[in-house]
């Protein structure tokens, strides 16, 4: 995965990253930085007015909205800040939305597998408004996992969680990883939520600033403090 | 508060379009209404006003039938009218007779229909001329060969001065020559109908008059009407009826209010169910205004604010949005008013020409209603804000509606339709069109409870549009409160438009029958108003080489062994193969002079079976007859009474006339046999020859002309339902940006989108229109009740084609009133999704 942005208003700037196949991928920086942005783009939300992104051998600049859209159905996975499922319909078949969708059948035992790693087994039936916070991201992830996508991305997915959810979401995503071979980028601005990640890319004023491996809550931490200083004395 | 209601107002402008809409139009259909008849009624009376100019007194004709006058000796006659044109204070007099004159177009048909041609005299008055008419081309008739023509008549049927017409008063067609052309304000011609003058002696001749029907005295100046009245009546028998020119105008002027008034009520009743059916949607986007503004309302409660101040705060939003509506509303009515005149006239209505008239009244009434019905729709809603808890100012999620506090309200809806299907089956009408009624009402009450069961048995239909069918499906029972208010609105239109189709067809197909099972006869020959027909055309109908067999009816009236009845005089011989009876005693073949045939009611009442002999006694003050029945039938509306042979009967007639000849012919109706008929009586256009299909026809017509307008009085009532759903949708679409955006971004793609929105709008039009086929049904049946028991061949019939028509106008309403909402859900981005709220 290979992106770069060239942009009027500088909302990515000269931005050049790519996410390997199998990795967990953190993006931080502070409010403004361009980190949402650069999601959007890379995730075929948002359209840019120059540079490339590729998934795979797609170009998504050349995509039209029809084939960008099939794109995201059968490629990408969404996990969002405030859940988003639809609350008409029971866990499962929020699980199962993106399959519907496309009108494909769920794979039964991968679909099975997920449900089992996301602890959900005894809670298909119910409506979201029945579910906690935390369960409500879980069907979230395993509606993210569920389509066997390309790549996940991942909206500050603990955002509205308590710690002990959103510990267990990003242990989940970080077990998808580990353990499927799954591709995850998650933008986040948490550096406990950073350090599940395998690498953690910061960016600030729209540009890529630095780049942290196997990274450590405190680690990461401390570059934050670094770059906030450095943005107030500039 | 006033401030932050006109802010509320201002910020939700576009959500609020709708609803403005939908007062707008009730507004403007009642403004419009009221405008429309004012005005109408104003010209036509100063148009009639002017026809009273001449008239200063009038003496009428003396009361009491033509019977009497022929017995007694004419009293307006030519030497009472010079006599009066003499009295001191009297300027000049004139008379005047009238009656029925069929006047033949180019095509030699009847111009104006049965009733409106009419025959009058040219007076030559004061100065040989006729005040009451100018004419604008030729000359006045002067002699029994000439006639002339109102402007309208002539340029309708384009005859000219010169040209040659065919007309017929009573006896024999006549052709004359038209002399003139002229403009009148007569009342008759005013109204739309046709006026043919004859030069005076011929007037008398061909209308059959031996005095005026009315002598018109025109004061000089100086002298009051009173005072002319006072002096004419001087030389008039005791008790002779005069009006003056006032009193005349006066009845006049109170004739055409109480018309206009009619016609007013009857449009203000579909305008009120139009305003009813926007009550709905205006209650449905307060109480979403509401529910969005949960928090706000509580924040203001929080710091102080009381129940009654939120409740304020709401119905001053109602009171602005419902200001504005009725301003546009009336502002449109008036255009609908003027529209609506000169798309009479285009029809060929021809209405008086006058100002338009907008009495103080309608501006008040029109606004008071915008306004009133806008705010008690939001009274509701605003008493809901009142209720919402301070704390709910801190919670993040205001509670949706859902079934909960449904029990109450389907408790009372179970109560009040129980209650309405009990009063359908009472005996007396007022009830039963009251318990129709009230079974709506419950029915709207039970909507959401209905919309569940609906809903989900919709879901196989749903099943090849996949995911989005389903998610239309859900997303429609969301909210079952206002899923069901839009529905209902829909479904009112409905019910009233199924029952009236129904109970419409069922009784075109009644009289079908009727007329099928009764007249064996191919034709029906009678005068074009229902005048008596000269015995002489049934011999001439005899001569015709393809007639196989002819029957007079006659009519006349008495009494059959005490009962009151009608007595038909028919010919015994040919009687029983040109009527259909369905004997349940005796038969028609049994029919000889000196026998009857009797109505099962007759014969139930007076004890009388087939064999039996009854004294008959006619009105005339003859002596009884005793007749033998010959057979009991089963009366209807086309067949009653006793029938008897005409030498029976003619005794007893003052003229010896027909009300109606049937004819059968060797080989059945066909276009040779109708123009042979029609040439053998000299293609008069007084004589109307029918067959069948022309009989039932002519009312199946009536029945549906009726219907038309009814659905065009309805349309309004659908249309603003229309309004409700488009309305319903954009609120549906604006809560859901969200959930859109979200299912847009993992891989739902912009045409989807829209058939999801789509498809619930087709659910909900769907729903509203089953419910409304499903009640209407019912209605009709049970007004079918009603009506089979004064119409004997009335059955209840489904509009199978009409139903399927309804639904798929329905569907083709939910598609079109989503085409706004659907485009909109289409735009909207998935970031929607992600940025939170």
């Amino acid at each position: 995965m290979y992106g770069q942005g060239e942009t009027q208003v500088v909302a990515l700037d000269h931005v050049s990253v790519d996410f390997g196949q199998g990795e967990f991928t953190a993006i931080m920086g502070p409010s403004g930085s361009g980190k949402s942005t650069l999601m959007h783009c890379v995730a075929g939300l948002d359209s840019f007015s120059s540079g490339s992104v590729r998934l795979g051998e797609t170009e998504l600049s050349t995509l039209k909205d029809k084939q960008l859209t099939k794109l995201r159905r059968d490629k990408i996975g969404f996990i969002f800040q405030a859940f988003n499922l639809l609350p008409t319909l029971t866990a499962l078949e929020n699980i199962t939305l993106p399959m519907d969708i496309a009108g494909r059948k769920p794979d039964k035992k991968w679909l099975e597998q997920v449900i089992e790693m996301v602890g959900l087994s005894g809670r298909l039936g119910h409506r979201p408004t029945e579910l906690s916070g935390g369960q409500q991201q879980r069907v979230a992830v395993a509606r993210a996992l569920a389509s066997q996508p390309e790549i996940i991305f991942g909206d500050e997915p603990t955002g509205n969680l308590d710690s002990r959810s959103g510990a267990e979401v990003l242990g989940f995503l970080r077990n998808s990883v580990r353990d499927l071979g799954q591709t995850v980028v998650m933008v986040t601005h948490d550096p406990v939520a950073a350090s599940y990640a395998d690498r953690v890319i910061f960016l600030a004023d729209g540009r890529i600033v630095d780049e942290m491996l196997r990274p450590s809550a405190e680690g990461v931490l401390d570059r934050m403090k670094h770059f906030d200083a450095k943005g107030r004395t500039s | 508060m006033f401030r932050t209601a006109l802010r509320n107002v201002l910020a939700h402008k576009a959500r609020l379009l709708m609803t403005v809409l939908a007062v707008m139009l009730g507004v403007a259909f009642v403004s419009g209404t009221l405008v429309f008849t004012d005005t109408f009624g104003n010209a036509y009376k100063n148009k009639s006003a002017k026809s009273f100019d001449h008239v200063s007194v009038a003496v009428l004709s003396g009361g009491g039938s033509d019977e009497d006058e022929k017995k007694e000796k004419p009293r307006l006659t030519d030497a009472l009218l010079k006599k009066a044109a003499a009295l001191p204070g009297a300027d000049s007099a004139i008379g005047s007779v009238s009656g029925f004159t069929a006047l033949a177009d180019k095509d030699g048909k009847l111009v104006g229909g049965e009733w409106g041609t009419t025959g009058a005299n040219y007076f030559p008055g004061k100065g040989g001329k006729d005040p009451r008419y100018d004419f604008t081309d030729g000359a006045a008739p002067k002699s029994a060969g000439e006639i002339a023509l109102d402007s309208r008549t002539a340029d309708r049927t384009g005859y000219r001065v010169g040209d040659t017409v065919r007309l017929s008063t009573d006896g024999p067609v006549r052709t004359a020559k038209v002399s003139g052309v002229f403009d009148t304000d007569e009342g008759s011609v005013v109204a739309g109908g046709s006026l043919v003058l004859f030069d005076n002696k011929t007037a008398f001749k061909a209308l059959n008059k031996t005095q005026y029907d009315e002598i018109d005295v025109k004061a000089a100046g100086g002298t009051s009407e009173a005072a002319l009245e006072r002096s004419v009546e001087k030389i008039l028998p005791e008790d002779h009826p005069t009006m003056t020119g006032g009193e005349l105008k006066a009845q006049q002027d109170s004739m055409i209010e109480e018309q206009t008034s009619s016609m007013s009520q009857v449009l203000l009743i579909f305008a009120g169910i139009a305003l009813f059916v926007g009550i709905f949607i205006i209650a449905n986007t307060f109480t979403m205004l509401v529910a969005q503004r949960t928090k706000e309302l509580a924040l203001m409660r929080a710091v102080g604010a009381s129940r009654r101040q939120v409740t304020r705060s709401v119905l001053i939003e109602a009171l602005l949005v419902g200001m504005v509506a009725a301003v546009t509303g009336f502002a449109l009515g008036i255009g609908v008013a003027v529209g609506l005149e000169s798309l009479m006239n285009s029809a060929g209505a021809s209405l008086p020409d006058g100002p338009l008239v907008i009495a103080p009244t309608t501006i008040v009434v029109a606004l008071l209603i915008g306004v009133v019905v806008t705010m008690l729709a939001a009274w509701l809603p605003g008493r809901r804000a009142a209720k919402i808890p301070p704390v709910a100012a801190m919670n993040s999620v205001h509670a949706t509606p859902t079934m909960r506090g449904l029990v109450v309200r389907n408790t009372i809806g179970s109560i009040i339709v129980a209650l309405g299907a009990l009063m359908l089956f009472m005996d007396d009408n007022y009830v039963k069109s009251g318990g129709a009624g009230v079974m709506l009402v419950g029915v709207i009450v039970l909507t959401p409870l209905l919309s569940r069961p609906f809903i989900a048995a919709s879901a196989p239909l749903l099943k090849p549009f996949g995911v989005t069918g389903k998610l239309s499906r859900l997303n429609s029972v969301r909210n079952p409160r206002r899923t069901a208010s839009t529905a209902a609105a829909l479904m009112i239109g409905l019910t009233l438009i199924t029952a009236m189709t129904v109970v419409a067809t069922s009784m075109s197909s009644a009289i079908n029958k009727m007329a099928a099972g009764s007249m064996k006869a191919d034709y029906s020959v009678s005068m074009a108003n229902f005048q008596p027909l000269a015995p002489e055309v049934r011999e001439k109908l005899d001569k015709l080489p393809d007639v196989a067999a002819t029957t007079p009816l006659r009519q006349a009236y008495g009494e059959a062994d005490g009962g009151f009845t009608t007595i038909s005089g028919v010919d015994p011989k040919t009687f029983g193969s040109l009527v259909g009876m369905d004997f349940i005693g005796g038969s028609v073949d049994g029919l000889k002079a000196g026998d009857a045939l009797i109505d099962d009611k007759l014969a139930k009442d007076q004890g009388l079976k087939a064999g039996d002999t009854f004294p008959l006694k006619f009105d005339d003050d003859s002596k009884t007859v005793k007749v033998k029945v010959a057979g009991v039938y089963e009366g209807n509306e086309m067949l009653s009474g006793v029938f008897a042979a005409t030498s029976v009967v003619d005794p007893h007639l003052t003229k010896v006339v027909d009300k109606q000849v049937l004819v059968k012919m060797e080989d059945g109706a066909s276009d040779k046999a109708e123009d042979a008929i029609v040439k053998a009586l000299g293609e008069n256009p007084a004589i109307t020859v029918q067959d069948k299909d022309a009989i039932s026809n002519a009312v199946a017509g009536a029945i549906n002309m009726m219907l038309n307008m009814l659905y065009g009085l309805l349309a309004m009532a659908v249309l603003i339902a229309v309004l409700g759903v488009i309305n319903t949708l954009a609120m549906s679409v604006f809560e859901r940006k969200h959930e859109i955006g979200m299912l847009r971004a993992i891989g739902l793609d912009r045409a989807k989108v829209k058939q999801m929105v789509r498809l619930e709008a087709v659910i909900i039009s769907l729903f509203g229109a089953v419910l409304g086929l499903g009640l209407g049904l019912f209605m009709g049946w049970v007004a079918g009740g009603t009506i089979s028991n004064s119409v004997s061949t009335y059955t209840m019939e489904i509009p199978l084609g009409r139903i399927v028509v309804f639904l798929g106008i329905a569907a083709l309403v939910g598609v079109l009133a989503a085409m706004w909402p659907a485009r909109s859900a289409a735009k909207l981005n998935p970031l929607m999704a992600i940025k939170s709220e």
